[in-house]
């Protein structure tokens, strides 16, 4: 197999991360499991943030999970294209809402 | 429309190649554990069946659509069918046995010419309840079936139809081009006679299983979303959502392996893998009838060719109560399908 950074079979090793640490991994694992329950939002409303939030990062392990976990939770393909475009909209705004700053410092320096 | 794998003569319609995917690979080098050794470990193994209460019977493969999904591989190039005399026997058993529910599937079971005199015979022998599982379109397919509400009707028979959502989108990849529109138009039909209408007693419910390979929703949640969309959409009622999963024999076999999503997928059941679910599985109260007349644990073995255990006789002209009750199910590692999440049977969840 090419060397590569990402190994998809790696997603399912997610847990082994307990092997060097398990204390702080039990405490992750726990938690992880606790937001993902039914509480003020929906185990599909949770998913298609999570799959908003993976796009963002660029996680691809995050992106097959969640696309997987979306269908499984119900959502339809729109939703989840509507998700991916959230989470670029704010990456996007997140680097256009600086241009302020840079109009702010072209108007310190410039006279 | 594509051709079945039968009439391809693909590799995967023999039922020994299909055992021989499920029963090798991950299972055979051990990274995975059996359906029976995971049962096993319940202290469950062998599957003992409790009292027979659903007669599922198979009247034929002939189908007017080609689902990319079907575990039946059926199609218009399919031949088999029930003959009249088969049917008979089915009915001497109903009678003697007092067997509450006739499950009736196919390929399209309205498609066999004695359809409806079998439904009719099942009424004049007192059984409890008919279920149909239509596909819907077969009632738009051609003017000798345009009746087929009222006859359901007049024959107080339970309507079970396969809708895998409520888009048009992903019901016609895995069912074919304009099924999702000729199926609301069916729908529609059913709705006027009184179908899906509350306190109309006729009951219509409607089956999802997913387009590919992942497991199912929360069944709830996904008959509320139907129901909203059904009605806000398309004004159409039904009774309840059934959710199935998806098993990984035949044309979904084969979709699995051309997709390279097998593995994964099995690894998908077997983690989901619901102890609760073992005790509701259909197989337990189940008896599978095919087109010649022998039976079987569930329709999935039926179109793997595993017929039940040979001490409980296996046609149905030597059918005996007390040997059935006492058979061990036979199972494979499709079998996973049934007991993953809230489990799986043909009246949806069962755990």
């Amino acid at each position: 197999m090419d060397k590569t950074y990402y190994n998809p079979a790696d997603l399912k090793k997610f847990g082994n991360i307990s092997e060097f640490e398990p204390k702080l991994a039990e405490k992750f694992f726990d938690w992880y499991g606790e937001v993902f329950k039914e509480g003020a939002l929906t185990p599909r409303e949770k998913s298609l943030i999570a799959l908003a939030v993976a796009h963002a990062e660029q996680c691809p392990y995050c992106i097959d999970a969640y696309t997987s976990s979306s269908l499984e939770k119900g959502a339809t393909e729109e939703q989840m294209m509507e998700a991916v475009h959230v989470a670029a909209a704010i990456k996007g705004g997140a680097a256009l809402v600086h241009g302020v700053q840079m109009m702010n410092q072209v108007k310190k320096l410039s006279m | 429309m594509i051709k079945s794998l039968s009439a391809r003569a693909h590799e995967l319609s023999s039922t020994d190649k299909q055992l021989q995917v499920l029963n090798g690979g991950l299972f055979e080098d051990g990274s995975l554990p059996t359906f029976e050794d995971k049962v096993s470990d319940l202290g469950q193994y062998p599957l003992k069946p409790n009292a027979i209460e659903i007669f599922q019977v198979n009247v034929g493969y002939m189908c007017n659509q080609v689902c990319k999904h079907c575990h039946v591989d059926a199609g218009p190039d399919r031949k088999e069918i029930m003959t009249r005399e088969t049917m008979q026997m089915c009915l001497d058993v109903i009678e003697k046995t007092g067997i509450h529910t006739l499950d009736l599937t196919g390929g399209a079971p309205e498609m066999n010419p004695d359809f409806r005199w079998f439904v009719e015979g099942a009424n004049k022998r007192g059984v409890k309840e008919i279920i149909v599982r239509s596909n819907l379109t077969i009632i738009r397919s051609n003017p000798k079936y345009y009746d087929l509400p009222q006859f359901f009707r007049d024959n107080n028979v339970r309507v079970v139809s396969s809708l895998p959502f409520y888009n048009a989108n992903k019901t016609d990849r895995q069912r074919g081009d304009g099924v999702f529109s000729k199926s609301i138009e069916a729908l529609k039909m059913l709705n006027e006679v009184g179908y899906g209408i509350e306190s109309s007693g006729l009951i219509l419910d409607l089956v999802y299983n997913p387009s590919g390979a992942f497991l199912p929703t929360d069944q709830g949640e996904l008959e509320r979303d139907f129901k909203k969309q059904l009605r806000d959409n398309f004004d159409i009622d039904f009774n309840s959502l059934f959710t199935i999963t998806n098993l990984p024999i035949s044309r979904f076999l084969d979709f699995l392996i051309a997709t390279e999503n097998y593995e994964e997928y099995m690894e998908k059941l077997v983690e989901a893998f619901n102890p609760a679910a073992v005790q509701g599985v259909m197989c337990k109260n189940t008896i599978s009838i095919d087109y010649l007349g022998y039976m079987y644990d569930c329709d999935f073995n039926q179109m793997l060719n595993l017929r039940v255990a040979p001490e409980a006789g296996q046609h149905i002209s030597e059918f005996d109560l007390e040997k059935l009750s006492q058979r061990t199910i036979v199972t494979s590692q499709h079998c996973y399908g049934c007991t993953a999440g809230a489990g799986s049977s043909c009246q949806g969840t069962v755990a």
